[in-house]
């Protein structure tokens, strides 16, 4: 696959592209994250950036998609940061996806399922055959999502303990 | 899960794939082989919750009138079963050490199924069911029942 050909959708509005991001998209992404979890974290973003945008590119996926026309063309309409990982916790090669959100006044237009099929299908074709994410339980709407994309709780049970003081 | 409940999922999913269909309880009960005793109880339930509403007549029974993409199975569960994560430990004053190590893993447990139960809509079962194939015996077969089905995941 092209990496850098985006896709247009033809079925649901509004029409969006999906592509890699660029530099260019971060100070609007650093926003739409700030908007959504109330803390902007530039230097996260930049952080992200670098280790995800601009290494190893043939198994990292930092993707963004964009408003295609409209008056509201060229607006990041929402992300998903992705990376295949392997031997960690004793696993076989698979593909993890850590990072997706779907601006709000954008969402239920199906634009988090297209960043989803997107992504899947360029970790699939590196030749690995499951992906993972890790949600907070507690986070029904983004369960609801993966859960409606077909994802099912995995093999590996996070454990945890807080450390005393 | 108890019985209803599993009754109630099961009719929800049949319903909500054809919102469109009215059923009668004899056909579902059939379906799933259930006792139409039983699951009309159940009917009058989802009724009351408005997940389904009745017509009556030729060609009445039962419909969809919820959201299968917002009905969650726990909220199906929800109205058969108490579902807080309590789980059992009595009066917590009167609880022993050992009540209240077995009361944290059974929450622990309870806490999972719940998330589990809560992010899975009707919507979502409904598309599922493309994953499963039906094996139909065939009428014919020599002394076979002929309304036997088996289901088994592709
Ligand atoms: C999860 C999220 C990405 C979904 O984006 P979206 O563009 O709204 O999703 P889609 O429109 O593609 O929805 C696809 C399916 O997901 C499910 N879904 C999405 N939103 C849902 C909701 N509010 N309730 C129930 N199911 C929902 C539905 O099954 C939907 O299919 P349908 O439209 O046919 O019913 C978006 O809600 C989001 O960004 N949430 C916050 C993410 C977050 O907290 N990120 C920070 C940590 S990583």
């Amino acid at each position: 696959m092209d990496d850098n050909s985006p896709q247009t959708t033809e079925t649901r509005m509004p029409p969006i592209v999906i592509r890699r991001a660029t530099r260019d998209d971060l100070r609007h992404l650093v926003d739409l994250d700030g908007r959504i979890t109330g803390r902007p974290k530039p230097d996260y973003w930049d952080d992200l950036y670098e280790r995800f945008a601009t290494r190893r590119l043939e198994e990292r996926f930092f993707l963004v998609a964009e408003t295609e026309n409209g008056k509201d063309a060229g607006r990041i309409a929402g992300y998903v940061i992705g990376e295949v990982r392997a031997w960690e916790f004793g696993s076989e090669p698979c593909g993890w996806i850590f990072g997706f959100a779907v601006d709000p006044d954008l969402r239920l237009s199906g634009i988090g399922e297209r960043l989803f099929q997107d992504i899947t299908g360029r970790i699939r074709a590196t030749g690995i055959h499951t992906i993972r994410t890790m949600v907070s339980r507690d986070n029904r709407l983004v369960m609801a999502f993966f859960r409606s994309e077909g994802m099912r709780a995995g093999p590996y049970i996070q454990l945890e303990m807080e450390l005393e003081t | 899960m108890q019985q209803s409940t599993r009754i109630a999922i099961l009719a929800l999913i049949e319903l909500a794939s054809d919102p469109e269909r009215q059923v009668s309880v004899s056909d579902i009960g059939q379906k799933f082989r259930v006792s139409s005793h039983h699951l009309a109880k159940v009917m009058n339930t989802l009724g009351r919750a408005g997940l389904v509403k009745s017509t009556r007549g030729v060609g009445g029974g039962y419909s969809f009138s919820g959201s299968p993409r917002r009905i969650t199975l726990l909220d199906v569960i929800e109205l058969f079963e108490d579902t807080s994560a309590s789980c059992k430990l009595g009066d917590p004053t009167e609880a022993t050490a050992p009540e209240w190590a077995l009361y944290d893993v059974n929450r622990e447990i309870k806490e999972m199924a719940n998330a589990t139960y809560g992010s899975i809509t009707l919507a979502t079962m409904v598309k599922q069911m493309g994953k499963y194939r039906v094996v139909t015996a065939p009428q014919d077969a020599a002394g076979g029942d002929a309304s036997h089905t088996e289901s088994a995941p592709v």
